[in-house]
C-alpha cells in the first residue's frame, strides 16, 4: 500500500527518533510512505475561532498534493498534526463557505477527498492487529506499558471519530499484538498540560504529576505517546517531580513506533540516543 | 459585581459568539465541564461561570481572568456538555478580544524559559504562540 505521509516539524527534529522507528516500521510491514513534497508547518492547533482562515491554508495545501499525488489517504504521526489535519479535512467537506475562500486563496479545488489516518489507525484497520501479531516476531512480553493518549487523538469527540473519547482501546490493541502487558490507569486520556508548559510551566507539572502517579500506581513500568508535546512534558517533569521529592516519580516515556521497531527487529537499539 | 440590562446586552457578548460560533445562553449550568476540566484547580473563574459570567454580560470580570490563559484547550468539557457548547471556542473568543489589541501579546520569546529554549518541541513552541500572541 501506499500512503501520502506528513512529517511535521518535531518529527524532523526533536521527534526524529519517533519518524525515523515509524518509516522502518512501515517499510517492514510493507507500507510505502510518500513524504508530501514541500510540505509546510500545519499551524500545530485547529483554529478555535470562526473568523480567521489563514491557519487552514498550509493543511488545505499539502491535502491538496496528498490529492494530486493520487494515494487517497494522508498518514500523519504526530498527534498534533493529526488534529488538525482530520478537522481541517471535515471542515472543508460540509462547509461550503470555508471550501470557497480557502479555494479561491490557494488556486485549489479541494473538497475534503483525502482520507486522513493516523498510523496508528493504518496499523489497526490496513494492516490489522491479527496479523500485526504474527509478524511481531519479537514478543515484548512482560513488558508492563501505560498507554497514554492525551487528547489531540480524541477530541473533540465528534471532529475525530478515532475512539472512544473516555475509554479508548487501540492503544491497548496495539500493545497486546505486540506481546506486551497494556496496564489499565484512570488517567491515560488526561490532559498533560499541553502549551502551557511554553508559558505557566507549573500548571503543566502538577498536570503531569497526576498522570505519572496514577501510572505508576497501576504497575506500568514506562508510558507510550504517540505526541512530542505530551513526551516532552512527561519527560521534563517527570525529572523535575523525581528530583523534587528525592523519590522515584518520572517513568520512561517512548513513542509507539519505538516499541513497534523492536517488536518488529528493525533498529530498536537506537532508542534513547536521539532525541 | 452589579448586572444590568446594558451589561446583558453588551454588543462585547454579541462578538464573543460571532468570533466563537457559540451560543452562550445555550448553557444551563449543570457543571459537567467544571467537573472534568483537568487545570480548574488553577482557574479563578471556573469554566460553567464562564459561560453565566457570559450570559449576564460580565465581560470586564472575565477579560481580567486567569482562567483565559490557564485553558488548555483540551476539549475535555466540550465532548461532554450535554448542550453541545463548545466552551473552549468561548474561552478562545476571550482571550482573542485581548490579544487582538495593539500590545495585547501575553508571551513573548525574550521570556522563554531555558529549559523551553534549550529543549522544548517545535510543536509545543507553535501551539504556544499560536495561543498567547498575534
Amino acid at each position: 500500500m501506499r500512503y501520502s505521509y506528513y512529517p511535521g516539524c518535531t518529527l524532523k527534529t526533536k521527534a526524529n527518533n519517533f519518524e525515523k522507528t515509524a518509516l522502518r516500521t512501515a517499510g517492514a510491514l510493507g507500507l510505502e510512505m510518500v513524504e508530501v513534497p514541500e510540505w509546510q508547518c500545519c499551524g500545530a492547533l485547529y483554529p478555535l475561532n470562526t473568523d480567521e482562515l489563514f491557519p487552514l491554508l498550509a493543511p488545505v495545501r499539502a491535502l491538496a498534493q496528498a490529492k494530486e499525488a493520487g494515494h487517497g489517504t494522508l498518514v500523519t504521526l504526530c498527534a498534533g498534526c493529526y488534529n488538525v489535519f482530520k478537522r481541517t479535512n471535515r471542515e472543508m467537506s460540509r462547509n461550503g463557505e470555508v471550501r470557497r475562500k480557502v479555494n479561491g486563496y490557494l488556486q485549489e479545488e479541494y473538497t475534503g477527498e483525502v482520507n486522513v489516518l493516523h498510523y496508528l489507525e493504518v496499523l489497526k484497520k490496513e494492516v490489522g492487529f491479527a496479523s500485526l501479531a504474527e509478524k511481531a516476531q519479537k514478543k515484548l512480553t512482560g513488558r508492563k506499558v501505560a498507554p497514554y493518549y492525551g487528547c489531540l487523538l480524541l477530541k473533540p469527540r465528534d471532529e475525530m471519530d478515532f475512539d472512544d473519547v473516555e475509554n479508548p482501546t487501540i492503544f491497548e490493541d496495539f500493545l497486546r499484538a505486540l506481546g506486551a502487558e497494556p496496564v489499565d490507569y484512570p488517567y491515560k486520556t488526561e490532559c498533560c498540560g499541553s502549551y502551557l508548559s511554553m508559558a505557566d510551566e507549573e500548571v503543566a507539572a502538577t498536570a503531569v504529576g497526576r498522570i505519572l502517579l496514577s501510572a505508576r500506581k497501576s504497575g506500568a513500568e514506562l508510558l507510550v505517546v504517540a505526541c512530542p508535546l505530551c513526551r516532552y512534558n512527561l519527560e521534563e517533569y517527570g525529572r523535575e517531580l523525581t528530583e523534587r521529592t528525592g523519590g522515584e516519580a518520572s517513568l520512561p516515556v517512548l513513542y509507539f513506533t519505538e516499541l513497534l521497531a523492536e517488536a518488529l527487529a528493525v533498529g530498536s537499539e537506537t532508542y534513547g540516543e536521539e532525541k | 459585581m452589579k448586572v444590568t440590562a446594558d451589561k446583558v446586552n453588551s454588543s462585547l457578548v454579541k462578538e464573543v459568539e460571532e468570533i466563537s460560533g457559540q451560543k452562550v445562553s445555550a448553557c444551563f449550568q449543570c457543571g459537567k465541564c467544571t467537573g472534568g476540566c483537568p487545570v480548574v484547580s488553577s482557574m479563578d473563574i471556573f469554566p460553567h461561570l464562564v459561560l453565566r459570567f457570559a450570559q449576564l454580560g460580565l465581560l470586564e470580570e472575565l477579560l481580567h481572568s486567569k482562567t483565559l490563559w490557564i485553558c488548555a484547550s483540551c476539549q475535555t468539557c466540550d465532548s461532554r456538555c450535554p448542550r453541545d457548547v463548545d466552551i473552549p471556542k468561548v474561552i478562545e473568543a476571550l482571550r482573542l478580544l485581548l490579544l487582538r489589541r495593539k500590545g495585547g501579546n501575553r508571551l513573548h520569546p525574550a521570556n522563554l524559559s531555558d529549559r523551553v529554549r534549550a529543549d522544548a518541541p517545535q510543536q509545543g513552541l507553535v501551539s504556544a504562540f499560536r495561543k498567547y500572541a498575534k
